[in-house]
C-alpha cells in the first residue's frame, strides 16, 4: 500500500547531502557532538531522543532511537517510562491551555 | 527450557545450511571484499596465546543464542584421549593461556584433569561459565576448585535485570545467577586483593549491538552491588554471532537481513585489526582444530596445508596462518569489536 513513510528511506537520510553539502556537513557535525558523552552520557541522551521522538512523532527517529537505546545499554522499562515523559509533557501541553478556556469562558460568562 | 536445533530438528542445525543462509545475503557485501577495502586481506595469525578448547555440547542450560547449540541432550564430548593430545600440544609449545568452553564444560568428565594439567603446565586457565552450573549437586565443590587452581572465571550474565536475562537464558536463571555469583564472592573471586578473577559476559538480548563496554560495565557494577552486593573484576561485552540459535532467531522474528546490515554498517578497521583468530588457536571436541569457536561450529577448519587435529600440532606452522573467514565474521568487526575477551577498541 501506498505511503508517505517507507522504513527504508531512513537509510537514505544522508541523500539530503546532496542538495547541499555544507549545510549538511554542518548539520551532521553538530549531531554527532550533541550526542557524544558529555554532561549527560550517551545513554542519557538516546532516552532523551527517544522520548522527543515520540513527541515530535517522527517514525524515522522512533525507529532509530529505540534500536540506539537498546545499543546504550538501556531496557525497555526505562524506554517506556521516557515515552511516558513526553506524553505527560504533551499531555501536560494541552491541558495547561485549558487555563486559556478558562479564561475565555470567565471573560464572556456572566 | 527450549529446544536445540537438532532436537528440533531444524534445518540449521546442518552447519552447510548456516553457511549457505551467510553466504546468500544481499544485506552486506562479501566480508573478505570489507576486509580487502581496507587493506587488511588476507588476515593472518599473529602467534598462538590462547589455545581455546572446546571440550563438547552438553550444557544444563538451553539459550536461545547459544553459537554451539549447547544443550542437556547433547552427547559430543572430548575423551580424555583428546584431552590429552590437547596438553601434549601445550607442553610442546609455549602457549600462556588455556581457555575451556563448551557447552557447560565444567560437566565434561575430563574437565578437572585438563585444568589440573594445565596449570601443573604453568598456564593461565580460563573457564567460560553459565554461573547455573555451580548450583548443580553434582558441582558442589566446583568453587573450591577454581580457588585451588587459580581458574580465572569468566561468566555468562547478559543483562543486570531477570526479565532480560531470563528471556535469553530461560526462567529461573537470574536468581540462580546471582546465587552462583555470591558463591564465588564468598570464595573470594571478584574481591579486590584477592587475586582470583571474576569477569562477567554480557551480550545482548535481541538483535542489536552491545553498548560500549566501559558504560554497561558500570551499570553492571552498581545494579549488583545495591541489589546482591556482589562484586565483579571486568565485564566484558560480546557481539551475538549470526550462527547457530541466534541465526535462527533472527530469521524467525525478521530480523535477519538488518541484523546483517548493520553488522557491516559499523564495520571497524581498527576492531578488524585486532581480532581474537589472530591469536587463538581453537580445538574443537573431536580434535579438530579451528581458528575460532565460531568457525568451529560452522565446521570450517584451518586452511589448507595446515594441521587439522590437535594430534598434528605443530606451532611453527600455525603461528602466521592464514584465518579462514566468512559473512558471521561481521560480528567481531562491528563498532567496538568483539572477542572473548570482550570489546576490541
Amino acid at each position: 500500500m501506498e505511503t508517505y513513510y517507507h522504513p527504508h528511506d531512513l537509510t537514505k537520510f544522508a541523500d539530503m547531502g546532496k542538495g547541499n553539502r555544507e549545510l549538511w556537513d554542518k548539520f551532521m557535525q553538530y549531531y554527532g557532538a550533541v550526542f557524544a558523552d558529555g554532561a549527560l552520557t550517551e545513554r542519557e541522551k538516546a532516552l532523551i531522543a527517544l522520548g522527543v521522538a515520540h513527541a515530535v512523532q517522527c517514525p524515522y527517529c522512533i525507529d532509530a532511537y529505540s534500536q540506539a537505546c537498546l545499543e546504550k545499554g538501556s531496557n525497555a522499562e526505562e524506554m517506556t517510562e521516557a515515552v511516558h515523559v513526553a506524553c505527560a509533557i504533551r499531555g501536560g501541553a494541552a491541558l495547561v491551555h485549558g487555563v486559556q478556556m478558562r479564561n475565555v469562558v470567565e471573560k464572556l460568562s456572566m | 527450557m527450549g529446544l536445540t536445533l537438532v532436537s528440533r530438528n531444524n534445518p540449521l542445525a546442518s552447519s552447510q545450511e548456516q553457511l549457505q543462509r551467510l553466504t546468500v545475503t544481499t544485506a552486506c557485501p562479501p566480508f573478505d571484499t570489507t576486509m580487502a577495502q581496507a587493506g587488511l586481506a588476507p588476515l593472518h595469525a599473529t602467534g598462538i596465546t590462547v589455545l581455546q578448547i572446546n571440550v563438547g555440547k552438553l550444557c544444563n542450560q538451553t539459550c536461545r543464542h547459544c553459537h554451539v547449540d549447547a544443550g542437556p541432550e547433547r552427547r559430543e564430548h572430548m575423551t580424555r584421549e583428546t584431552a590429552e593430545l590437547c596438553m601434549r600440544a601445550l607442553a610442546q609449545s609455549d602457549i600462556p593461556t588455556v581457555d575451556i568452553t563448551g557447552g557447560a564444560p565444567e560437566l565434561n568428565a575430563n574437565f578437572r584433569w585438563l585444568v589440573e594439567q594445565a596449570r601443573a603446565l604453568g598456564r593461565h586457565v580460563m573457564d567460560r561459565c553459565n554461573l547455573s552450573v555451580l548450583l548443580l549437586p553434582s558441582q558442589a565443590d566446583l568453587g573450591k576448585f577454581f580457588v585451588q587452581h587459580r581458574v580465572e572465571v569468566i561468566a555468562s550474565l547478559p543483562y543486570f535485570r531477570a526479565a532480560q536475562t531470563d528471556a535469553q537464558r530461560g526462567d529461573g536463571v537470574f536468581a540462580k545467577s546471582m546465587r552462583a555469583l555470591q558463591l564465588l564472592n564468598n570464595l573470594g573471586y571478584g574481591v579486590e586483593g584477592s587475586g582470583l578473577m571474576l569477569h562477567l559476559v554480557h551480550n545482548p538480548v535481541g538483535a542489536f549491538l552491545p553498548p560500549k563496554q566501559e558504560a554497561i560495565e558500570a551499570r553492571f557494577r552498581q545494579a549488583l552491588a545495591r541489589e546482591y552486593g556482589i562484586t565483579f573484576n571486568r565485564l566484558y561485552t560480546i557481539t551475538n554471532m549470526p550462527i547457530s540459535r541466534f541465526l535462527d532467531f533472527l530469521i524467525t522474528s525478521g530480523n535477519y537481513e538488518g541484523y546483517m546490515a548493520r553488522l557491516a554498517n559499523a564495520f571497524n578497521p581498527a576492531a578488524a585489526a585486532g581480532v581474537m583468530c589472530r591469536y587463538t588457536l581453537s580445538v574443537g571436541w573431536d580434535g579438530t582444530l579451528y581458528d575460532c569457536d565460531f568457525n568451529q561450529m560452522l565446521e570450517l577448519p584451518l586452511g589448507e596445508a595446515l594441521p587439522r587435529h590437535i594430534r598434528d600440532f605443530n606451532a611453527a606452522s600455525l603461528h602466521t596462518r592464514r584465518i579462514v573467514t566468512a559473512n558471521h565474521c561481521y560480528g567481531c568487526t562491528a563498532g567496538g569489536g568483539s572477542s572473548c575477551g570482550g570489546a576490541l577498541t
